[in-house]
């Protein structure tokens, strides 16, 4: 399987001869598996960020199949329960994997009637294991997930990837959005540590605005989740990002 | 394993595209522990970043294990999320089953074994493990991914790692200096020289930044500290 | 019993010589012996009572629930061995996850009594393992249409306007053949099945029990849960007040 490399360009290896044309055996494994690569239809960032009490959270609604945009109408930010709401970037058919086994999950938990409901947290790590254990099998589930929700009263914010690196934070953003929302958010907090609702949802859409400039794969219809301690989760959109090309003809020498 | 026989035609090969998976992503940060006779300081940073991305600014990367024992974790951090788990896990059943909690050697062999059973898909960490030992003394004991352990007084690990150590080999080792006296570092020196080392870290790696966390590990427990560093 | 001591009733695969299985005739036995369970078909839901005897004054309230949910839209009531219960609501749990699993739907509440009837009549056939010792009612609501079926131990299923089964199942039936099921909401249905519980419950025999109510209905979202605690309270206040005009009556006549 492993030999040295040609002494030049098609040539023979060293220590064996010029063997063309050769009908020698080279013997191979045939029980190999082949695992995901790459992504097929893929989703692109996702914004979110604390707040006093809650957590706002925005993506598009584009599903794009390499550079095409596929599939125009496909929700990404899903709740799962009325203390949890979830996104995903990447891999559109493996959230929908994860999705589908979450909501399965939920119902067996209701079932139980226990009065015990999934916590942020515990999806939150739940997630981190899937995605490791999936990356240890070198078959991963292509996704950047966030996890947002209220624990105990306060607000949470997680991350996972597809090789279950997780982090919790103030602001998250995936995708193109880690480059080009993550400073923007920061430099929001760093002005103003608390922001309240209405200032938290006016800099997701300012970021969502500039995604959409700035990023090939974006889209302009686009759903916001907000989970907050008092009011609860909800999820609104289809919105529409406010468009402003007028400076776009002063543009030029690209 | 079954075999199959292929022909081989070389001049008819093209080369194989390998578009693979990376399981493994390398998140920065440095760890700096330094051992003195009864005490033991560990710092690490608290930046966690991928490229030239900073994921947070504020991400633990010191793990207590007992009251005497601190792991420090510098790597992949998928990898280190999940063998600090294990780890977690092996220290309470430990306690239960021997009704004691485990000593610091032990944890030293302990992480070694865990790290060599996953050889050849190791967990891409650069652990340092500190802690008093039975006589109350501290120890530093650092691992390469695989597990090599190795016992010493002052170590640096992590991204800037390589840059560090030589510091601490002159200033903790009295290493390539003349007419040194060879004396025991404080505790107060010591907490100095960590802070100047990941100021000085924090300077040339792009890896390590934003703050320090110092855990100050004597027989009253362990004591936590932190220190800010420049976060751009 | 006649079958004792002919030897015909040792397994479970062997016919009697007049064309019985024994086995599964003790398996009714043992749902005779356990308290009684009806349900209740209305205008616009179902509507589960279950009489749960307690053993012991040492019990915790909620121990040995005699109603689970199997889905969302699901619940499942029965008399009969608890243990062999539960693992009937295990088995009919799994199959509704695997249904949602493969369709992404609910699963159709007559697909599982299928699936769930032929699941304890496989238990009827060998000689190895025993029938299941409890009949379980299902109740559904889908497309808003209330469903219910019964299962006996032999594997035998109805689909059913009314139902009880356990000590009580003659008296509780006659009782339940007075109301006019299909004009009636679930909200009556409620206190009715509460007042059929107290009047079938042998003071003499069984001293204290626990008022099990659950419902499936428009008023529940079409999902199976127990019923709100001020309904519940309504109804054994109603089924208290219709033994103590009972027993007046009673007195009257004498």
């Amino acid at each position: 399987m492993f030999s040295a490399p040609p002494f030049w360009q098609n040539g023979p290896a060293p220590g064996s001869f010029y063997d063309f044309p050769n009908m020698q055996p080279q013997v191979q494994p045939n029980d190999f598996r082949q695992h995901t690569q790459s992504p097929v239809t893929t989703s692109t960032s996702l914004v979110a960020v604390t707040y006093d009490k809650g957590i706002i959270i925005a993506g598009d609604l584009l599903a794009s199949y390499g550079s095409l945009a596929r599939y125009r109408n496909c929700p990404r930010i899903v709740k799962v329960n009325n203390n949890i709401i979830l996104g995903s970037s990447g891999d559109y058919a493996d959230f929908q994997y994860v999705q589908n086994f979450i909501e399965q999950k939920v119902i067996s938990d209701e079932c139980l009637d226990d009065g015990i409901t999934l916590k942020p947290k515990s999806l939150y790590c739940w997630l981190t294991r899937i995605l490791y254990n999936r990356r240890s099998k070198m078959d991963p589930l292509w996704n950047n997930f966030i996890v947002a929700g209220i624990q105990d009263g306060e607000p949470f914010l997680g991350t996972v990837d597809k090789q279950g690196t997780a982090y919790s934070d103030k602001i998250i953003c995936t995708g193109y959005g880690a480059h080009i929302a993550t400073p923007m958010l920061r430099d929001a907090l760093d002005n103003k540590p608390q922001l309240t609702q209405a200032e938290a949802r006016a800099q997701v859409e300012r970021c969502m605005e500039v995604l959409y400039y700035r990023d090939a794969r974006s889209f302009p219809k686009y759903q916001l989740g907000i989970i907050d301690a008092d009011q609860g989760v909800s999820i609104e959109g289809p919105l529409q990002v406010a468009q402003n090309w007028s400076v776009a003809h002063s543009i030029k020498g690209y | 394993m079954s075999l199959v026989v292929k022909p081989n035609f070389p001049d008819y090969q093209t080369a194989p595209v390998q578009r693979g998976f990376n399981p493994y992503a390398d998140n920065g940060g440095s760890v700096v522990a330094i051992a003195g006779d009864d005490f033991v300081i560990i710092g690490a940073d608290t930046r966690l970043s991928a490229g030239f991305s900073i994921y947070t600014r504020e991400q633990n990367k010191l793990f207590p294990l007992s009251s005497t024992t601190v792991l420090g974790c510098s790597g992949c951090w998928c990898d280190t999320l999940t063998l600090t788990r294990i780890l977690k896990s092996r220290m309470q059943m430990y306690q239960q089953e021997h009704n004691k909690t485990m000593s610091t050697t032990a944890c030293a062999q302990m992480l070694s074994t865990m790290l060599y059973y996953k050889r050849f898909f190791p967990y891409y960490i650069s652990n340092v493990l500190v802690g008093l030992d039975n006589d109350g003394k501290g120890v530093v004991y650092s691992y390469d991914p695989i597990g090599h352990c190795e016992k010493r007084t002052h170590r640096a690990g992590g991204s800037a790692g390589a840059l560090l150590q030589p510091l601490l080999d002159n200033q903790i080792g009295k290493k390539n200096m003349l007419n040194v006296k060879e004396e025991p570092v404080s505790q107060q020196r010591a907490l100095s020289i960590i802070k100047d080392v990941f100021i000085s870290a924090a300077e040339r790696d792009i890896y390590t930044g934003d703050s320090i966390l110092i855990n100050i590990i004597t027989k009253d427990g362990i004591k936590e500290e932190t220190f800010q560093l420049r976060k751009d | 019993m006649s079958s004792i001591g002919t030897g015909y009733d040792l397994s479970a695969s062997q016919f009697s010589p007049d064309g019985r299985v024994f086995q599964v005739e003790y398996a009714m036995k043992a749902v005779e012996n356990s308290g009684t369970v009806i349900g209740l078909k209305g205008s616009d839901g179902i509507v589960l009572a279950a009489e749960k005897l307690i053993l012991s004054k040492l019990h915790e309230p909620s121990t040995n629930q005699r109603i689970f949910n199997i889905d969302q839209h699901i619940g499942m009531a029965f008399s009969g061995l608890i243990a062999d219960a539960r693992q009937i609501v295990q088995i009919a749990r799994r199959e509704a996850a695997e249904y949602r699993q493969q369709y992404r739907l609910s699963i159709p509440l007559k697909y599982l009594n299928d699936r769930v009837s032929m699941y304890m009549h496989a238990y009827t056939l060998y000689s190895a393992i025993r029938p299941y010792g409890c009949s379980v009612i299902l109740s559904g609501y889908e497309n808003g249409e209330p469903v219910m079926y019964t299962i006996d131990p032999s594997g035998v299923s109805y689909g059913n306007l009314g139902c009880a089964t356990g000590k009580a199942k003659q008296s509780a039936k006659t009782e339940i053949e007075k109301l006019k099921l299909s004009q009636m909401p679930c909200r009556e249905l409620v206190k009715e099945a509460a007042k059929i519980i107290y009047l079938v419950h042998d003071e003499l025999k069984d001293k204290n029990f626990e008022l099990e109510l659950s419902w499936v209905c428009k008023d529940s979202n079409g999902h199976h849960q127990r019923v709100p605690e001020n309904v519940y309270q309504e109804a054994e206040k109603a089924a208290k007040q219709a033994m103590e005009a009972d027993s007046e009556s009673d007195n009257e006549d004498m």
